[in-house]
């Protein structure tokens, strides 16, 4: 599914490499977890698969299912089944929630050569969707994450990701800020999408969504590279013991 | 003060042209009023405070220049509403296209016809709005329309109007000069709502002056025409009773030149006066200047003026807009904000904004901002699959959005905002 290879990474404003050659296979219908250190470059390897502007790549390579993903716009990549679901959701005041979903959904099918869903189709897909998160009417009408708690913006990633089945979701930092109850929320969402040709890359500081998303793989990333990877009890050490230990085995 | 030289001969040169319409008695005496005040204060000149960010000339000359007639080849704006339809074609009334002038809650009588009796209760409305609105700034155009306006509407609404009054501004003559008055008495507690639409002519000068009694509320949406060389000087003016409303939204599209002028006076305890605009320029030839005054000369009145531009390929957008509050009017709430949307570097947004208070209990704000697309939200935007071209579209509408939001009537909102749609969705072929 997704394969990185030896990626390298520099701000394009400064001369700092953020990533310093990253290797990072995920298999169909896997769920990979990455932890690490705050400012490890977990965000930014997010930001480079998605296609943000402001890095630049030196080295390396990154494919989803083959297709070279860093040759593509963020709209192409996002075609081509890839999301992520960001670390701070970003408010767009004046759009409607659902405008900019039926929007987006629309635009992914057209790039796809895929026929167009009518308004009344698409809003029985999302109110169904909508539902199992406990998002109401309300917040689909709201303008774009204007207004909303971090647990509804959060919530509200993961809403887009179930109506636009993408096969790479890659979710950074969605437990962050959230309380017990919206995180199984939010874990409940992401299990109900996994299946065979979905894979996840999920990306979170602390252990405790892994017990709810349970990983095939843990990767521990440290000033830019993938220093460990290991099963779910890796995870698990790092809750016990902090990073310090795998830090200074690996120093 | 006597007027600089260059004025002096300017307006001479103008006043020499021009010939004041016939009429009844009273309409002589107020044209010829006007024609004074004229006469005392001189045309614009480039060198005017005032007129710093915009240039007067081309709404100076004798003749107007010359501006194509643009088909949008769509279904003209508000045209599908319920409404009381007045139509003008270059500025001369169109009885043809026109409704019957009655509906209920108002009376409505075509200014020329006014002006042609010797008596007639216009008389003490017309041009006393725009007599007071040259302090502290002058507002020359105003009084030339006031000295030389041919026609316009009469409106005086003594109760709820069923239906809102539409003006169309038709323009079909490449030549033509078109200069229109209207007059608007809401009566206490009465209801209007006015449409109006259309460039009018090639240029139009245009004054409204409204009259909003205690317990009174006026609605006032405007779409100014889409012709691309059209010029346009419009004075909006209004005083507000006790508990009145008062709310205007303009959208302007296109033109070589709109300066559309608001002075509003809040007079009455607890008085709402609010008004907007969202502005769409694209390329060199495009200028568009908001100039507005609201005083504060009551107390517990609101006030807001909300403006958002969005500007292109070198289009220039002005913003001169002021509150003053005058002693005693405690408990003002005042609000301003005007923003630009530059989509390049091309273009420009000159913004004065001004408050001016003399009353110590009192909330104001103002803020001017001009900026471009945010990177991050159309970042955010393309990540979910939407192309650049739409996302920026979006984010446009965005940006426009809290302008919008000062329309009262949600369908006359969502019909304004499916034409901005469309001029954007045209510019990206
Ligand atoms: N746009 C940027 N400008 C400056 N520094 C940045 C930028 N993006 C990332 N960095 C730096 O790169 C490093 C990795 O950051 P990030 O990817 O956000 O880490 P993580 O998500 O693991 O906390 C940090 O040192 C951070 O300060
Ligand atoms: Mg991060």
């Amino acid at each position: 599914m997704l394969n990185i290879k030896g990626l390298k990474v520099d701000l394009e404003e400064e001369d700092k490499q953020i990533l310093k050659g990253v290797d990072l296979e995920v298999g169909a219908g896997q769920v990979h977890a990455i932890m690490g250190p705050n400012g490890s470059g977990k965000s930014t390897l997010s930001y480079v698969l998605s296609g943000r502007d402001g890095y630049e790549v030196k080295e390396g390579s990154a494919t989803l299912d083959g297709e070279d993903l860093l040759d593509m716009d963020p709209e192409e990549r996002a075609a081509a089944g890839l999301f992520l679901a960001f670390q701070y959701p970003v408010e767009i005041p004046g759009v409607g929630n659902m405008t900019f979903l039926r929007t987006a959904y629309n635009a992914q099918r057209k790039a796809r050569g895929e026929p167009e869903a009518s308004a009344a189709e698409f809003l029985k897909l999302v109110r169904e969707k909508a539902k199992d998160l406990k998002i109401d009417a309300d917040m689909l009408k709201r303008p774009v994450n204007v207004g909303f708690s971090g647990g509804e913006k959060k919530r509200n990633e993961i809403l887009q990701m179930a109506v636009l089945e993408p096969k790479m979701c890659i979710l950074d930092e969605t437990d962050s800020g959230l309380d017990v109850d919206a995180m199984k929320l939010v874990a409940e969402g992401v299990n109900a999408l996994r299946s065979e040709g979905r894979s996840f890359l999920v990306i979170t500081h602390y252990q405790r969504l892994l017990n709810h998303i349970t990983p095939d793989v843990v990767h521990i990333m440290s000033e830019g590279r993938i220093i460990k990877t290991g099963g779910p009890e890796l995870a698990l050490e790092v809750e016990e013991n902090g990073y310090g230990n795998i830090l200074g085995e690996t120093a | 003060m006597a007027l600089t030289k260059p004025k002096q001969e300017m307006t001479d040169a103008r006043l020499a042209e021009i010939t004041l319409p016939e009429g009844g008695r009273w309409a002589r005496e107020a044209r010829e009023a006007a024609l004074g005040r004229l006469r005392a204060m001189g045309l614009p000149h480039g060198r005017d405070e005032y007129w710093r960010f915009t240039r007067p000339d081309s709404l100076n000359e004798a003749t107007p220049r010359p501006a194509a007639v643009f088909d949008a080849g769509e279904t003209e704006i508000f045209s599908e509403r319920e409404t009381i339809h007045v139509t003008f074609v270059d500025g001369v009334f169109a009885p043809e296209e026109s409704d019957t002038l009655e509906g209920t809650g108002l009376e409505i009588v075509r200014l020329a016809e006014a002006m042609a009796s010797d008596i007639h209760w216009a008389k003490d409305v017309y041009g006393k709005l725009e007599t007071r609105g040259h302090d502290p700034v002058d507002r020359p155009f105003a009084a030339l329309n006031s000295a030389t306006a041919t026609d316009g509407v009469v409106i005086r609404v003594t109760g709820k109007a069923d239906r809102p009054l539409r003006i169309s501004y038709q323009h079909r003559n490449e030549t033509s000069d078109a200069v229109l008055h209207n007059l608007v008495w809401l009566e206490p507690g009465a209801e209007l709502t006015l449409l109006e639409n259309g460039p009018a002519a090639a240029r139009f000068n245009h004054v409204m002056e409204v009259e909003v009694a205690d317990g009174a509320t006026f609605h006032h949406v405007r779409a100014q025409g889409r012709d691309h060389e059209r010029r346009c000087i419009s004075h909006l003016y209004a005083r507000l009773g006790e508990g009145s409303t008062f709310k205007s939204f303009t959208l302007t599209a296109n033109g070589a030149l709109t300066r559309n002028e608001a002075v509003l006076w809040l007079e009455g305890e607890g008085g709402t006066a609010h008004i907007a605009g969202a502005s769409m320029g694209d390329g060199g030839g495009f200028h568009d200047d908001d100039t507005i005054f609201v005083t504060h000369d009551a107390e517990g009145c609101e006030s807001r003026q909300v403006f958002k531009k969005v500007l292109r390929n070198g289009a220039t957008g002005v913003f001169q807009g002021k509150i003053l509050v005058k002693p005693g009017a405690q408990k003002t709430d005042g609000y301003q904000i005007s923003q630009s949307l530059l989509l390049d570097g091309d273009s420009q947004f000159l913004a004065k904004p001004e408050l001016e208070i003399y009353a110590d209990d009192v909330a104001c704000s103002h803020g001017s901002t001009s900026g471009a697309i945010d990177e991050t939200a159309l970042y955010y935007l393309r990540s979910r699959g939407i192309a650049k071209e739409e996302a920026t579209d979006l984010l446009t509408l965005s940006f426009v959005a809290e302008a919008l939001e000062e329309i009262e009537d949600e369908s006359i909102a969502e019909e304004i905002r499916t034409r901005l749609e469309g001029w954007l969705a045209r510019r990206r072929g």
